[in-house]
């Protein structure tokens, strides 16, 4: 019996290929669309953790002046080294990295590329989540005298060496000549999308005195040990910061202190906002191509009515004429959605090439759109047969 | 020795919609149809021929009365045993035809057979002889669509009588169809009921179609108003 069905079903879907391909491209795009946006949306959720982290785990920044909205600063004295030592005493604190930056045009040979110098010390390396691809950190003495030393990030050693080897070499900032003695591992793309790998390290006298000319640092980049509270620590610093720079009671702080964690709170609930409004756009193509399977089914009801009325005629019985209906919303509904997956799929690998996002494969959402499309295809082929196939013979066969 | 009838009416009433729009269209109608009989009944537009029809042929069921089929009580049965009786011993023509679209010829007399579960090979080749018995050699693949009235009808004819049916019902056969065509298709249905003995009920009310069945009933306002012998029911051989 089912065997018959089968054969019954396919004929049908043979003889009305239209009908057929229109249903199947309902199913098509409903599944195709959600299976991309989502795809595509933790692609991007994926990537905006993964820079998060690349950021460095519990780190606080501490600026001098407080954000007084869009980006505005009222002006407030700067830090320096004595801050660097007294905050770097405050329990639970692994590094305390004092940033000086400043941009300055870098010349070898013929090359010249305009980048960001920084002035810290060794710290930076483990408040910056950084690590050398080659090369040695600075030492003590070249810290503390101010040498000519400088290490590179990844995109100046592309731009100023290209393939050459770096280290040893000579890099000209403003007047000064130094050494490198250091290339940065890559950290590619920040979440604002800014080239975080375009940078030159130097050490913080030395840029104090060759570059900048002043003895200020601009911001402390701070890491917390694992398992101290960064909340606590961050109240700390503020006393400890509001007494240093003798601020009285009455008086808001002139320095700020942020929490990385919060901006990556922030940034991965944007992420996801994001996503979930792909997600109800996707859903929303699903309903649509929902719809469109529900409307080629009830047009042709009338049609079909008249069919289950000859079935019945000539002796099929109500359950056979079902199962045949059943069986051709099954194959159809599963055609398309395995079309719409495939579709998808491609399609998701291609988009997430070109928006460099990672492929992230989600077999929840493609079982999920692939449901929801098979049962608007299977509930609006077999519900309109199901009350044709009740009716008697003649009336079915009468059906106008 | 008394067989019992093939198909017998007792008292039949068949009553369309309720209360002030309720139609009779039979009433108190008893009918006995023996095997082998070529009957056709006559009557004019709305006289409840066709009604009878689809009641004999188990499509609609009567409002009250008895239905025998072969002694066995219709009325009794259940949609599913009536459409295995309708499987096994009954052929329906239409006015319409009522092929099924854009199918072949030879798909469309290959279906009842599939509800029969005849294997495919079987399946094809008694379509193939049923659609060469009416004169069908060489359209089995065209669909309704390609063929004229006249085929089709005899595509339907085909569908029919593949299955050896104890009775044929045909709705007005000729209504759609010229003179020439409709003689063709009496012809073939008379050669069937002589030939392979097949009962046929048939409505028209074209008198000249009249003159091929063996007995001819004439419906009125939903009764039997006259029922005349034309020829025996049995042909001297």
């Amino acid at each position: 019996m089912l065997w018959n069905a089968f054969i019954l079903a396919l004929r049908e879907i043979r003889r009305n290929v239209m009908r057929s391909i229109l249903t199947i491209l309902g199913i098509v795009i409903g599944v195709a669309a959600v299976i991309i946006m989502v795809t595509i949306g933790s692609g991007a959720t994926q990537q905006v953790t993964e820079q998060i982290a690349s950021l460095g785990s519990n780190l606080l920044i501490v600026t001098p002046g407080q954000r007084m909205g869009m980006g505005q600063r009222n002006t407030a004295p700067p830090f320096d080294e004595d801050d660097v030592v007294a905050v770097g005493n405050i329990y639970g604190i692994a590094a305390v990295a004092p940033v000086s930056r400043s941009s300055a045009t870098a010349v070898v040979g013929n090359n010249n590329w305009s980048t960001t110098t920084v002035g810290s010390d060794n710290a930076y390396f483990i408040a910056g989540n950084w690590t050398l691809e080659r090369g040695r950190e600075f030492t003590e003495s070249e810290l503390r005298s101010g040498a000519a030393v400088c290490i590179l990030g990844h995109t100046v050693k592309n731009e100023l060496f290209g393939g050459q080897n770096a280290l040893g070499s000579k890099v000209r900032l403003k007047k000064l000549s130094c050494t490198v003695i250091g290339l940065l591992q890559s950290k590619g793309q920040s979440t604002m999308g800014n080239d975080q790998d375009d940078l030159i390290l130097l050490p913080l006298r030395t840029f104090q005195r060759r570059i900048a000319g002043s003895r200020d640092i601009n911001l402390l980049q701070i890491s917390v040990r694992d398992g101290y509270s960064t909340e606590k620590v961050q109240k700390e610093i503020t006393s400890l910061l509001r007494s240093r720079r003798h601020i009285s009671v009455s008086e808001d702080d002139d320095f700020s202190v942020m929490d990385m964690k919060e901006i990556s709170t922030m940034l991965t609930g944007t992420t996801r906002i994001l996503t979930m409004l792909l997600s109800a756009v996707a859903a929303v193509s699903l309903l649509v191509g929902g719809i469109g399977i529900m409307n080629i089914m009830l047009v042709s009801v009338t049609e079909r009515t008249r069919e289950i009325g000859i079935r019945l005629a000539i002796g099929a019985l109500e359950r056979e004429v079902l199962l045949q209906f059943l069986v051709e919303s099954v194959v159809l509904s599963s055609l398309g959605g395995i079309i719409g997956i495939l579709l998808a799929l491609t399609g998701s690998l291609l988009i997430a090439d070109v928006m460099d996002v990672p492929f992230v494969f989600n077999g929840g959402i493609i079982a999920i759109a692939f449901l929801f499309s098979a049962i608007v295809g299977v509930v609006f082929g077999y519900f309109p047969a199901k009350k044709a196939a009740k009716l008697n013979p003649i009336d079915a066969l009468r059906h106008e | 020795m008394s067989f019992p009838p093939l198909l017998c009416l007792r008292q039949v009433n068949k009553i369309y919609g309720t209360g002030t729009a309720a139609m009779q269209a039979l009433q108190d109608v008893n009918l006995t149809i023996e095997k082998g009989d070529f009957v056709a009944i006559m009557g004019p537009s709305g006289s409840g021929k066709s009604t009878c029809l689809n009641i004999l042929g188990c499509l609609d069921t009567p409002t009250s009365g008895q239905y025998l089929f072969q002694n066995m009580d219709v009325g009794s049965m259940s949609r599913n045993q009536r459409a295995l009786l309708r499987r096994h011993y009954m052929g329906f023509i239409f006015q319409g035809f009522n092929l099924l679209n854009r199918t072949s010829a030879l798909e469309n007399v290959e279906l009842p057979l599939i509800y029969r579960n005849i294997p495919a090979e079987a399946r094809r080749q008694a379509a193939l002889s049923a659609l060469q018995m009416v004169g069908l050699s060489g359209w089995e693949h065209h669909t309704p669509g390609e063929l004229s009235g006249g085929q089709q009808q005899r595509v339907a004819i085909a569908r029919a009588i593949v299955t050896q049916p104890t009775v044929l019902f045909a709705d007005e056969p000729t209504g759609n169809l010229d003179t020439a065509r409709s003689l063709e298709i009496m012809e073939l249905l008379s050669r069937f009921n002589r030939e392979q003995g097949i009962t046929i009920v048939m409505v028209t009310h074209e008198s000249e179609m009249e003159a091929f069945a063996k007995r001819s009933v004439h419906f009125l306002d939903g009764k039997v108003a006259s029922d005349v012998r034309r020829s025996p029911l049995q042909e001297e051989s």
